[in-house]
C-alpha cells in the first residue's frame, strides 16, 4: 500500500490568503463522522457558501485540477486529519506554498500528499498563472526539487527527511515503526515513569 | 542547534533509532485520545491487522461532541451517539482506560491528564488534538498528531518525527491586576506572529512562569499552537512537584523521591543553548483580546482596533479580511462592543482557577440584560469542586447557566453555537471564521475575567474597572 510520489503533474488551482485554518478548511461540524467519507464535497464549505459559486474550487475551470498553490501558514489551528484528507479527496495531488503549519504538514505526508514551500513571489507568480489560464499544466518535481509551469521553472524546498519518505515510498510510516518492536520495548524499559505505573 | 535544554534532553531520551528517512522514531510515553481523532485510526489498524502495543499507556475520554446540558443517551444527535459508541467500543476492544460521561472523571483530554496526575515531567505525550500543548506546563514534551499517527502510536508507540528547534521565550516580572496568563499568551502571539513558532518548541522560562501556578501555566502551554509552536513547555519545579504530589497517577513512596530527582536532572541547564531567546516584561502586557480572526490579531484592551496602515504588509490583507468579517471599526477603540453571549470554558480556561476567577467578578453582579453568559466546567472533577465551593451558586445568582463538562462552544460539535452573526466574549483559544458554530459568528478571545466583565456590562470591558 506504499507507493513512491517523486513528481505530480496537472492543472493547479490557486487559493489567495494567508493564515488559511483548518476550521475553514473543513468545518468542525463535518468532523461528526467515524469515517473520512465524503469530505472532498464538504472541503471550504462555509467559504464556499459565502462566495456564492466564486471560490477557485467551485469555479468550473478548476475541476479536476491537482496542485493546489497557497501562501503563508496554511492549514494552520486544529490537528484534524479531516483538513488534508478533504483536500486529497477534492483531487489534490500536492501543494505549494509559502509556508504550511506544522501538523497540517505532518499529516500531508501520512496522506502521501506533498506540501512544499516556495519563495512568496513565485507563489504570487503562479497563482496569476493559473488565474489567466486555468489550463495550465504545473509540476512539482521532488527528485529535483521544482516547481514548472508554462515555461517558468523555480525551486522548491522540502525538510530532507520528508522529502526522502515520498520518493523512496515510506511516507506511511506504520509499518518501520512497528518492525522495531525489541528496540521500543528497550526504550521504554529505560524510562522510569514505565515502571513507576500505573494506578488502577 | 539548541543542547542541553528539557526538550533535548526528553528527545534524547525517548529516541528508539532514526529512520532511513532520517527522522528519528520517538517513543510516546502517554497517549491520550478522543472521539472525534480516533475511530479512522481503529479502523485502519483493523484494516491492517495491526494490534495495539502497548494498551495501557493510552487513556480515552470523550469531550467535543459531548452536550453540556442533556448529557442522557442516546444523545439528541445521532451522530454524537454514533462517535460515542464507537469509542466505547474501540476502548473495550483494545482494553484501553476510558473515562466516560458519568464515570466521575470525564471532562475534556488536556483537563483530565493533568488533574489525575497522567501528565507528568519528562513524558512525551501525544493525543490526536493540536492543544496537546497544554501538558507542556509539566515539563513533559507535548504535541497534537493527525489521525494516522494516532493510528501509529496504538501500534507503536512511536512517532517518525523531525526534531524541533527550541526558542527561550522568557517573561520577567510581577503581572499588573487584572493581567492573566491568558493576557500574557495572547500579547505573545500578537507579538510573535501565528507562525512565529514553526519549526520551533517554546520553554516558556522567566520569574513570571516561575510565580505562576499550575494552570496559569497550562493556560500559556495550551496556546503555544495558537502562535505556530507544535509544543511548549515549563521546566519543572516545586509547584509542578506540589500539583502532581498525591494525583491518582503520580509516583508514590519510594518512587516519589526518585522521580523528583529524575524530574530535576531533565531541566534545562544554566548554561543550555537554544536556537532563539526573545524576552518581554510582565510590567507591560496589559488585559488582551483580539480584534480579528486569527489569534494573533490582539490588542490591549485600552488600543484602538488597529488602522491598515500601522499594519505589517504582509498581515494587511488577512486584517482587511478581519475588518469585514468581525465589523469593528479600525481606530476606535473595542470597548464598548455590544457583546450577545459569553463563555468561560475550554481547555485554555476551563479549571477550578479560571472558575474561581470568574466567579470573584460575578459575586454580587448581574449578567447584563439580552445577554446569554455561561459557564462549562472542563471536567466532571473541576464541576465537583466548583459545586464544593459554591462557585456554581455564585454563577447561577448573577444570571450565568452552569453546565456540564465538555469543550461546549469552543468549537461547533455539540449543540453549544454560535447563531448568525452573534459576537461572542469567549475564553477558549481560537477566534477563526464559523470556529464557534455560526458560519458569520464572531469571537473575541480574552481571559475569563475579561470575559464575566463583559457578561455583567453587556459589552467588552477593561477587567480592571471591576476591581
Ligand atoms: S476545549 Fe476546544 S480547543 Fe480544547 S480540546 Fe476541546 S475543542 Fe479543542
Amino acid at each position: 500500500m506504499v507507493s513512491e510520489v517523486r513528481t505530480v503533474t496537472g492543472r493547479g488551482i490557486p487559493l489567495v490568503g494567508n493564515d488559511i485554518d483548518t476550521d475553514r478548511i473543513i468545518p468542525a461540524r463535518f468532523l461528526r463522522a467515524v469515517t473520512f467519507d465524503g469530505l472532498g464535497e464538504q472541503v471550504f464549505a462555509d467559504d464556499r457558501a459565502q462566495r456564492g459559486g466564486q471560490h477557485p474550487f467551485d469555479l468550473p475551470h478548476y475541476q479536476g485540477a491537482m496542485v493546489l498553490v497557497v501562501n503563508g501558514n496554511f492549514g494552520c489551528g486544529s490537528s484534524r486529519e479531516h483538513a488534508p484528507q478533504a483536500i486529497a479527496k477534492w483531487g489534490i495531488r500536492a501543494i505549494v506554498g509559502e509556508s504550511f503549519a506544522e501538523i497540517f504538514f505532518g499529516n500531508c505526508v501520512a496522506l502521501g500528499l506533498p506540501c512544499v514551500t516556495a519563495d512568496p513571489s513565485v507563489t504570487k507568480h503562479l497563482q496569476e498563472r493559473l488565474s489567466a489560464n486555468p489550463q495550465a499544466q504545473i509540476t512539482v518535481d521532488l527528485e529535483t526539487m521544482q516547481v514548472t509551469c508554462e515555461g517558468v521553472v523555480a525551486p522548491v524546498a522540502m525538510g530532507e527527511g520528508s522529502r526522502q519518505m515520498f520518493v523512496a515510498g515510506t511516507w506511511d510510516a506504520c509499518g518501520q515503526l512497528v518492525a522495531q518492536a525489541d528496540q521500543i520495548s528497550a526504550t521504554a524499559a529505560r524510562l522510569p515513569y514505565v515502571r513507576w505505573s500505573v494506578a488502577s | 542547534m539548541s543542547k542541553g535544554t528539557l526538550f533535548d534532553k526528553v528527545w534524547d531520551l525517548h529516541t528508539v533509532g532514526i529512520l532511513p528517512s532520517g527522522q528519528t522514531q520517538l517513543f510516546i510515553g502517554l497517549h491520550l485520545i478522543h472521539e472525534v481523532t480516533s475511530p479512522q485510526a481503529f479502523a485502519m489498524l483493523k484494516e491492517r491487522g495491526l494490534a495495539v502495543m502497548f494498551p495501557e499507556r493510552t487513556v480515552a475520554t470523550v469531550d467535543h461532541i459531548v452536550p453540556t446540558e442533556d448529557q442522557s443517551r442516546p444523545f439528541a444527535d445521532g451522530m454524537a451517539e454514533a462517535m460515542m459508541q464507537e469509542l466505547e467500543k474501540n476502548t473495550q476492544a483494545h482494553g484501553i482506560r476510558f473515562y466516560n460521561v458519568g464515570s466521575g472523571s470525564q471532562g475534556i483530554v488536556h483537563v483530565i491528564a493533568p488533574e489525575q496526575g497522567l501528565t507528568q515531567p519528562g513524558m512525551t505525550i501525544a493525543c490526536g488534538d493540536s492543544h496537546t500543548s497544554t501538558h507542556g506546563a509539566f515539563g513533559a514534551i507535548a504535541f497534537g498528531i493527525g489521525t494516522s499517527q494516532v493510528r501509529d502510536v496504538l501500534a507503536s508507540q512511536t512517532l517518525a518525527l523531525a526534531k524541533l528547534k527550541v526558542r527561550k521565550i522568557e517573561v520577567n516580572g510581577t503581572l499588573q491586576p487584572g493581567v492573566y496568563a491568558k493576557d500574557v499568551i495572547l500579547h505573545i502571539i500578537r507579538t510573535l506572529g501565528v507562525k512565529g513558532g514553526v519549526g520551533y518548541a517554546y520553554e516558556f522560562a522567566g520569574t513570571t512562569f516561575e510565580q505562576m501556578g499550575m494552570e496559569e501555566r497550562m493556560t500559556v502551554c495550551n496556546m503555544s499552537i495558537e502562535g505556530g509552536a507544535r509544543c511548549g513547555y515549563v521546566n519543572p519545579d516545586q509547584v509542578t512537584y506540589e500539583y502532581l504530589q498525591g494525583c491518582d497517577f503520580a509516583p508514590n513512596g519510594e518512587a516519589w523521591d526518585s522521580a523528583i530527582a529524575w524530574w530535576n536532572n531533565l531541566r534545562s541547564d544554566a548554561n543550555a543553548v537554544y536556537d532563539d531567546v526573545i524576552v518581554f516584561d510582565a510590567a507591560s502586557i496589559a488585559p488582551t483580546v483580539t480584534w480579528g480572526i486569527t489569534p494573533g490579531q490582539g490588542i490591549g484592551i485600552d488600543e484602538p482596533v488597529p488602522t491598515a496602515d500601522i499594519i505589517p504588509e504582509e498581515e494587511r490583507a488577512i486584517a482587511e479580511e478581519a475588518y469585514q468579517y468581525m465589523n469593528l471599526e479600525p481606530g476606535h477603540s473595542i470597548q464598548g462592543t455590544k457583546v450577545d453571549v459569553c463563555f468561560v470554558g475550554s481547555c485554555t480556561n476551563g479549571r477550578i482557577s479560571d472558575l474561581r476567577e470568574a466567579a470573584n467578578f460575578a459575586q454580587g453582579r448581574h449578567v447584563a440584560k439580552g445577554v446569554k453568559a455561561f459557564i462549562v466546567p472542563g471536567s466532571e472533577r473541576v464541576k465537583k469542586q466548583a459545586e464544593a465551593e459554591g462557585l456554581d451558586q455564585i454563577f447561577l445568582s448573577a444570571g450565568f447557566e452552569w453546565r456540564e463538562a465538555g469543550c461546549s462552544m469552543c468549537l461547533a460539535m455539540n449543540p453549544d453555537k454560535l447563531e448568525g452573526r452573534q459576537l461572542s466574549a469567549s475564553s477558549s483559544n481560537r477566534n477563526f471564521k464559523g470556529r464557534q458554530g455560526s458560519s458569520s459568528g464572531r469571537t473575541l478571545l480574552m481571559s475569563p475575567a475579561m470575559v464575566v466583565a463583559a457578561a455583567v456590562t453587556g459589552q467588552v470591558t477593561d477587567v480592571r474597572e471591576l476591581i
